[in-house]
């Protein structure tokens, strides 16, 4: 009676793993005649045109790459001073308030931060992109005209979203570092932000593992990137140049897949975001399990000393 | 904290300002942190001061009542599209809450198992996958088969996005629930399913229906799945075999257009979405304080 009960309740858990075996396999198999025409080269060639049965993903990768890494770029500092200041220096009263309005961050849905980068974020960026003086519109990166949507915008928006994923762990990480690690800075007579750091550097496994986290998130990111990085594909290093992510296209020309070729060439795309996603998070997991396994085990060295003293 | 060294580095006021130095640097690290959470907090007053402002006075009675009119008439509104989500997350959440939970029953009921790091580990995997693959999965599982976009192959959709955290909350959940009661239950000689179900759940069972909640709000958001599993439909539809409009993919068609009337109306939707998910979050929350007072009382 009680192995039947294991057994039945077993096989509904193991549906889960089935489910991600599922995707993976679903996703080779409907992308296999893309795969077996263009081989690795979908992965290196531009030209992405439909009509004439041409499929290279390149640039979408480069977009998705790019875009996300640029996120990163901004979304890592300030993401890391919020988890900080929540965690060290708030006064204790704000601390709940606060943790609850940044991560209210990732409760907005992604298509309202698309709309919201639509029709408020990217007059804004145009406007900036006409007011950067002349000179600096010759470097590379800042090369073409100034549309407001483009890579620059999508970035801005993508770090906004990431900010509250990666800042809710580092949050978590920071509470990990035993005490005794500040104590000792303070003790040495450190500072403050002495002491935060000597945590942050304790802590620093854990908080990159915060930061891949955020990174696969930006990777997948839809709706928002879509509606305001201008869905054009070219590998350029222009911020004000519309481009294209891998899950952009997917998203705009699924349903306009009309022979089976394109189809496939796009779910060889959701294929590649699959796989990419998945290592970035596994690694960040790892990551952090590492950490708090080292801190757990620390923690538990004054109790464990105190039981073996008595 | 008074420098402790004199003498060490020089002169003695040169001391003092290695000293200020190192204090006037913390204060400044200090502030920037501060200013990050502005930075942070910026972005939200201003998309929720803008999908009021843009949103709230575009909602009308229509836009509850009325189907979308054809291009070029003006009025309407997203009616069909808002009983849309709402049996897309119905199904959603008929997918993954049975699942779900009993997983979550199992995980935590044996605990230590290598089979059950499997599927702890299956759902957090899960839960990183882009949505638009899920929904390339749900396309490939039900629509491409029938040759049809349907409100199941949709609902289905976001009930695998549901599913990793139906998972981990319920096992999470009943972990917290007091060995005593188990062990009495057992004791009193109920067999391990008997002691599951009536008496280990039920003590779970408000926060484990706010963490369900809160899977709902965040799946009632989502646009990419559905793109292309339950499409959108112009007309009042309950038929889940048939191509269903959600408020998601309504608001996406809407803000693309050109047309000005349809944009007011996006922004109408996304103000309605919003809310929808302000409404359940702080449900939810509200939910979980008093679990926790319960809790400790």
């Amino acid at each position: 009676m009680r192995d039947r009960f294991r057994l039945l309740t077993g096989a509904v858990a193991a549906l889960v793993v089935l489910i991600v075996v599922g995707l993976a396999f679903e996703l080779s198999r409907q992308s296999t005649l893309s795969i077996a025409k263009f081989g690795l080269s979908f992965w290196t060639r531009k030209t992405w045109d439909p009509v004439a049965g041409e499929f290279g993903a390149l640039p979408f990768i480069w977009g998705t790459l790019y875009s996300s890494l640029l996120a990163l770029l901004l979304a890592t500092p300030i993401a890391l001073g919020i988890a900080i200041f929540i965690s060290e220096l708030s006064p204790r009263l704000l601390r709940q308030p606060l943790a609850y309005l940044t991560e209210l961050l990732a409760a907005i849905p992604s298509i309202v931060y698309g709309v919201w980068g639509m029709f408020v974020l990217v007059p804004i960026v145009r406007k900036a992109e006409l007011a950067m003086p002349a000179p600096l519109r010759k470097l590379p990166l800042f090369q073409g005209p100034p549309l407001g949507v483009g890579m620059a915008t999508a970035a801005l928006i993508l770090a906004v979203m990431v900010i509250p994923f990666t800042s809710s762990v580092a949050r978590e990480i920071l509470k990990n570092v035993p005490m005794a690690q500040r104590e000792a800075a303070y003790a040495l007579g450190a500072t403050r932000w002495e002491a935060i750091k000597a945590a942050i550097s304790y802590g620093k496994t854990g908080i990159m593992g915060a930061v891949m986290l955020g990174f696969g998130r930006a990777l997948g990111e839809t709706m928002a990137v879509t509606m305001v990085i201008g869905n054009n594909p070219q590998v350029s290093p222009s911020l004000f140049a519309p481009q294209y992510t891998m899950a952009a296209v997917i998203a705009n020309e699924f349903t306009e897949a009309a022979d089976e070729l394109y189809l496939h060439a796009l779910i060889e795309v959701g294929l590649l975001l699959f796989v990419v996603t998945i290592v970035v998070n596994i690694v960040s997991r790892l990551l952090i399990w590492s950490m708090k396994k080292r801190s757990a085990r620390v923690m538990a060295l004054p109790a464990a000393i105190e039981e073996a003293t008595t | 904290m008074k420098s402790p060294r004199p003498a060490q580095r020089g002169e003695g006021p040169e001391i003092m300002s290695y000293a200020t130095r190192r204090k006037i640097v913390s204060r400044i690290a200090e502030v920037l942190c501060g200013v990050c959470i502005l930075l942070a907090l910026l972005p939200l007053a201003l998309i929720l001061f803008y999908v009021i402002k843009e949103g709230a006075g575009a909602l009308n009675l229509a836009f509850f009542t009325h189907t979308p009119k054809p291009v070029g008439e003006l009025g309407g509104g997203m009616g069909n599209a808002i009983v849309g989500t709402l049996i897309l997350i119905g199904l959603a959440a008929l997918f993954a809450v049975p699942i779900g939970c009993i997983a979550g029953i199992h995980l935590s009921e044996y605990q230590g198992t290598r089979f059950g790091s499997a599927v702890r580990f299956a759902a957090d995997v899960l839960n990183g996958v882009p949505s638009i693959v899920i929904g390339i999965f749900a396309y490939g599982l039900v629509v491409l088969p029938v040759k049809r976009f349907s409100a199941i192959a949709g609902g289905g959709a976001l009930g695998l996005l549901m599913l990793p955290i139906v998972v981990r909350t319920t096992e999470e959940l009943l972990r917290l629930v007091p060995p005593g009661m188990r062990e009495g239950a057992l004791a009193l000689g109920a067999t391990r399913s008997r002691a599951v179900f009536t008496v280990i759940f039920p003590a779970a069972l408000p926060g484990i229906l706010t963490g369900i909640l809160v899977a709902l709000a965040r799946v009632a958001g989502e646009t990419a799945p559905l793109l292309f599993t339950s499409f959108n439909n112009q007309y009042w539809s309950t038929n889940i075999t048939q191509p269903m409009a959600s408020l998601t993919v309504q608001v996406f068609t809407y803000a693309n257009s050109p047309y000005e009337d349809w944009i007011r109306q996006a922004w109408a939707g996304a103000f309605l979405l919003v809310m929808i998910i302000l409404a359940l979050s702080i449900v939810a929350r509200l939910a979980v304080r008093r679990l926790e007072r319960m809790n400790r009382a």
